[in-house]
This record gives C-alpha cells, structure tokens and sequence, in this order.
C-alpha cells in the first residue's frame, strides 16, 4: 500500500525544484486515462449489463462528457476555450455516436466498441496529416473520457479546480497545460519531466513553484494539504505549524522584493538589464507592467508551433507589433524561428531525422526553408517601421562565424539593424571572437549550451545533475565567451534558465555578463542578488565558481561568499 | 434528390472553427445532408470528424446532397455558409 504509507503526516518527497517559491495547498491529483480491458463487462449493480442497458448507459455517457466539456469551455478564454469547445464538439459528433452504439447493438463490448470506431477515426487523422494529425490527441481524450464515464471511473484529465490547488500529475502534456484554470493553481509537482521541461518554463512565466522528478507524487492523497517548496525540491505531506509559519515568512519576503522595481545593478553601480523571457504577445502585456527593464528573449516559435503553415507576413507583423507596442521605449531582443528538435514544426521539420536535437533546427532551417527566415525579418521590419522601435534581432543554433555573417547580412538587408546571436553551440562559444566580429552582440542559452556541452538530452529528467548550469565545463563556456565579448565591446547576455537563480547570476555577472533574461518572476530576487554585492565580489565568485571540482561544490563555495543577510532572505 | 455544389471560401479550408459552424449548420436543418469532394464517397456532413477527416483545402468545390421537407431551402442556407469566408468572421 504505497498510496498509505506515502501520504503518513508530516512525510517528505524529494524532487528537483523550479524557482525558490514555496506554497501550502491542497492536492489536485491529474487522472491518468483509464486502463481497462477492451472486452471488460459493463457491470450495472454489480452484473453484467444486457445490450440495451449497455446502449443507455454509453449514450449518456458521451453526453455527459460533451456537457462537461462545454461547461469548462464556457468558463475558460483564448485558446483553452477554443480547444475545449472542438472536444466537445467531437464527443457530440452523431457519427461516432451512432457508430459505437451500433457496434454494441451487435454485441460488441462496450470499451472495445469506443476503440473500434475512435481508432478508425484517429486513422483517417493521421493519414490526413498536419493539423488532423494534432487533433488525435483531442480524440484520444475524448476516447479516455467517454470509457472513464461509461465504466464508472473517475474522469481522466486536469480536474476542474474548485479552490487554489497543488497541482499533482505523472506528467503534464502541453494540453493538459493548456486546460488548467491557472487562477487556481498554486503549485505544479510531477513524477516525471525535467527542469528545463515544458511544464517547468509554463510553471516559470507564471511564477507557480514546480517540482518534477518527485517519485511517489501520483500516490499523494486528493484534498491532502501539501508544502511545496522549489527552493529545496521537497514535498511535505501535512506541514507543520513551523513549516507552514516560515513558508509564510518567505513569501513576506518574496512581496518585498518584488516591491522594488529600480533598475538592475550591482552595489558598485555596475548596471545589469534584467529582462523578461516571453513567447506571445500576451506574455508581453502581462510582462511589461511589471519591473522589467525590456524583453531578453521573445521566442518567436510559440507563433509557428500552433499553426499548420507558416504564418503569413502579415500576421507575425500583427503579433511583432503588439510586443513592440507593449515595451514602448524598452529593449526587445526577438529571437528568430527556433523549431525543431523538441519543437517540431508541422510544415517544415524533416520527420525522420534520427538525432533532431543535432540535425537542422533553429537557424540550419534557412538551408531547407530559407523563405521561412526572411519573411520573420520582414515582418519584424514592418513592425519596427510601425511603431518607432528599435528591436535587437537574433539567431539560435549559431555554431560558425560564417553561419553569423550570413544572418546579419540577411537581417540588416530586412533593415534590422542592431543583430545578434545565440550562443549555446560549444563551438561558438570557443569561436566566441570571430563571431563577435560580425554581430552586434550575443546572448548565450545555458539550456542548450549545457545540453551540447554534457552531451545529455534536455528531455531526460534522470541526467539533470549533468544539465546542471553550474558543471564547471559549462561555465568555462560562458567565461570564454563573456571575455570575448568584453575584448569586442560588445554587449553579452544569458537568456537560459541559469538567469534565474539569483546566486548563479551573481557568478554570470563576475564573468563579465551585461545583461540577464528570465521568466519575469524570477527578476525580484536577482535583483536583489546583484543589488547587495559588488562587482570585485560577483568575481570573486566566478573564480571560486570556475575553480570547484564540482557543480555542487561550485554552487556550495559560491553561497559561502554570499553577504549573510542576503543567504537568509534568498533561503540559500 | 436535391443536390448543390459549392467553393469552399474559408481561407484555412473546411477545417476548425468553419467545420465546426458548417456542421453545427447541418444539425440545425434537422435532415440527413451528405458532403462530397470531387469524384469522393459522400459522407454524413453533420459528423464533424468526417467533414474534418475530408481535408478540404480553400478554394476546392463540394457537393452537398440532402433528403426530406425543405431540403432545398436548407442546401441553399448551406452553400451561403460555404461561400463566406467563416475565418474571417473570426477575426473580426
């Protein structure tokens, strides 16, 4: 009985945190779809039920899942609303009703009658390609929903949360992410995934504490209150009195810090841009009332990932636009198409690529999609042109100097004039030098630098301890390129998650860093990281960063350096 | 039986939100309606996984069949659907 012993008072599970917050809440377990037999009976007061009653009772199920269905869509906006709406729609749909309900006419059984005809639909999905394809997914939930209903067992999928709760799942697809009310999510804990992961960035934009890899989590009790703290990765199963006052104590803390919205420098004066990391036009809006001094990293993707062709000139000029429009006067760095690998892109990534995390992502698809790029930096121009701004432009998945040179050329000839790069290729960053030589400035992505550095996949959890920020290899990467950058004059950001942890950032600013882009909610405490020491102290700690032996020792002499007060307030 | 053939106008196609309208159309009239792409088997064109499953690109004609009282008037209702651009209804 692990779901008992599990859920004793006061137990703690270990998993890897996202961000410092901490949160005491409710647990909100997502169902994963059911598991039963094709030719399992369909009981009805504990007996096998007869074709009729079978019939009644599948009829009302999809029913019920399409009432469901339109009443979370009612209550939901933008995009969720729309993707509930064509769910329901589908569990409404006449043919699939009626063609499962003639299957049990015959006397097929109940679970086995639903497979039958949703996996002859999901066929001709398929076949179709492109966007049918995505909306598999939608008919499989309808799938899982339907058998959930019909058979009696609790509805699979996100729970419609009725109260702030801590969300609790083996894993959060992006549209279970997309169908969370997150008004009353106070926290995300999943059994798998990694830092870096897909439901750790959604859980970062938002500022919502996230723990993955916290095995057991599936087993935690519904309507148990849990503590969940990033900070230090745990989960504990009804907190204490203490625990739930210090958790308190910390997030008086937190609204401290998020009080002060002065620009970024250090306790010299040494000014550090702190920048948000965005992916739509509504993180924008949301971003820019709050105390950041511009945009680090608009990950233009977001925009391609959801359509089945490649948006028009127009439209992305309509988006561009309003970002622009959103930062006014502020900094705006626009980071081109980077699709592929994790993010594949319907009409442009080659399916059968055996290694797509080393094959043509981010700037290699000018070689097979070149139009792809320059209608980007054209509609970027347009928006430029009608707004008065000046965004920053630049390329991800940069590994040669020449590669460099052709992107400026191309962006400057679109009338972006101020043009970068990313690093996060280890030849680039070696190659630091010579590619400074051809743009205006670099941002490194630690993500993927690290990633190609560790040679470990981002996507698998269990190698985090490799993909650690901190690997002292990785941050060699960033010295080389930071006194590169120093040495041309030119400005050198960081745009990976490493931004985000405020005692990192001090040894990204003793590495001679210029600018630090994050998920907005992580801003407040580099802020006031950076505002307590000085920039002989951030070196001091990059030396000692540099010189461990370890990334854990690395981070561990780094804290020791840190002012004593300021350990206490970041619980470092 | 009374039968009508029409350009899709929706600039995405019968896909999405205009097979969704479409198909919410066909439900309304009540009657058995069938859609067809050009030399395709007709399918129950209040089904909007089969009406989705066709993949009709913008611009390419359909043909609609439908049975009973007041089919005409229901096909024409129909062809007026097909005919307007339902995206751009969306956007505005």
């Amino acid at each position: 009985m692990s779901a008992a012993s599990t859920a004793a008072i006061g137990h703690v599970l270990q998993g890897v945190g996202v961000g410092r917050r901490a949160v005491v809440g409710p647990v909100a377990q997502v169902r994963p779809a059911p598991h039963v037999a094709a030719d399992a009976p369909l009981l009805v007061d504990g007996v096998p039920a007869d074709v009729a009653t079978a019939h009644a009772h599948v009829e009302q199920a999809f029913a019920d899942v399409a009432a469901r269905l339109r009443e979370q869509s009612g209550r939901s906006t933008g995009t969720v609303k729309d993707v509930l709406a064509a769910t329901a729609q589908m569990a409404d749909d006449r043919a699939l009703r009626t063609q499962v309900l003639a299957r049990i006419d015959a006397g097929e059984p109940v679970v086995s009658a639903i497979d039958g005809i949703v996996e002859m639909f999901a066929t001709m999905f398929e076949n179709a390609g492109g966007y049918l394809a995505e909306r598999v997914t939608d008919l499989r939930s309808v799938r899982d929903r339907v058998v959930a209903a019909a058979m009696g067992l609790p509805a699979p999928g996100v729970p419609s949360l009725e109260r702030p709760s801590v969300i609790v799942a083996k894993d959060l697809a992006p549209a279970d992410t997309a169908a969370l009310d997150l008004t009353n999510v106070l926290a995300i804990v999943t059994e798998l995934g990694g830092p870096t992961g897909h439901t750790a960035i959604i859980a970062g934009q938002f500022g919502l504490p996230c723990i993955v890899r916290v095995a057991g989590a599936t087993a935690l009790a519904d309507g148990a209150d849990v503590a969940v703290d990033a900070a230090d990765g745990t989960v504990t199963v009804d907190p204490s009195e203490d625990q739930r006052a210090e958790l308190e104590r910390r997030a008086t803390v937190e609204r401290t810090l998020e009080s002060d919205t002065a620009p970024g420098a250090t306790a010299d004066g040494r000014a550090i841009a702190l920048l948000a990391n965005i992916g739509t036009a509504e993180d924008a809006a949301r971003v820019a009332g709050g105390g950041v001094e511009g945009v680090g990293l608009f990950r233009t993707e977001v925009l391609f990932l959801e359509s089945t062709t490649a948006p028009t000139q127009e439209d992305q000029t309509a988006v561009y636009t309003r970002v622009l429009r959103s930062f006014g006067d502020r900094k705006v760095v626009v980071r081109t198409l980077d699709a592929g690998a994790d993010k594949p892109l319907a009409f442009a990534t080659q399916p059968d690529e055996e290694n797509p995390a080393l094959g043509v992502r981010g700037y290699r698809l000018v070689r097979t999609h070149p139009e792809l790029l320059d209608t980007q930096l054209e509609a970027l121009a347009h928006a430029q042109a009608a707004t008065g701004t000046t965004p920053w432009v630049m390329a991800p998945m940069i590994a040669t100097a020449a590669e460099a040179r052709e992107f400026a050329r191309r962006a400057r000839a679109a009338g972006v004039a101020t043009v970068g790069v990313m690093i996060e290729v280890p030849a680039a960053a070696l190659r630091a030098q010579e590619i400074l030589a051809e743009v205006d400035f670099v941002s490194l992505g630690t993500n993927d630098l690290a990633q190609y550095t560790m040679a470990t996949d981002r996507l698998r959890g269990e190698l985090a301890d490799l993909l650690d920020p901190w690997q002292p290899a990785v941050l060699d990467l960033v010295d080389a390129t930071a006194r590169a950058g120093q040495q041309a004059r030119k400005p050198v950001g960081v745009c990976g998650e490493s931004a985000s942890d405020p005692v990192l950032a001090l040894v990204l600013v003793g590495l001679g860093v210029t600018s630090l882009s994050m998920s907005a909610g992580a801003v407040p405490a580099v802020r006031y990281a950076l505002r307590h020491h000085t920039t002989a102290e951030c070196a001091t700690m990059a030396a000692a960063a540099l010189a461990a032996p370890s990334a854990a020792e690395g981070r561990a002499a780094v804290v020791g350096l840190l002012h004593a007060d300021v350990r206490e307030t970041l619980g470092a | 039986m009374p039968q009508r053939t029409v350009a899709v106008a929706s600039r995405v196609g019968l896909h999405a939100r205009p097979a969704m309208l479409f198909t919410q159309a066909v439900a309304e009239t009540g009657l058995p309606v069938t859609i067809a792409r050009p030399g395709g088997e007709p399918v129950d064109a209040g089904s909007i996984l089969f009406v989705m499953s066709l993949g009709v690109p913008s611009g390419e004609e359909v043909t609609l069949t439908a049975e009973g009282e007041g089919a005409d008037a229901a096909l024409d209702g129909l062809v007026d659907l097909l005919a307007t651009d339902l995206d751009a209804e969306e956007a505005s």
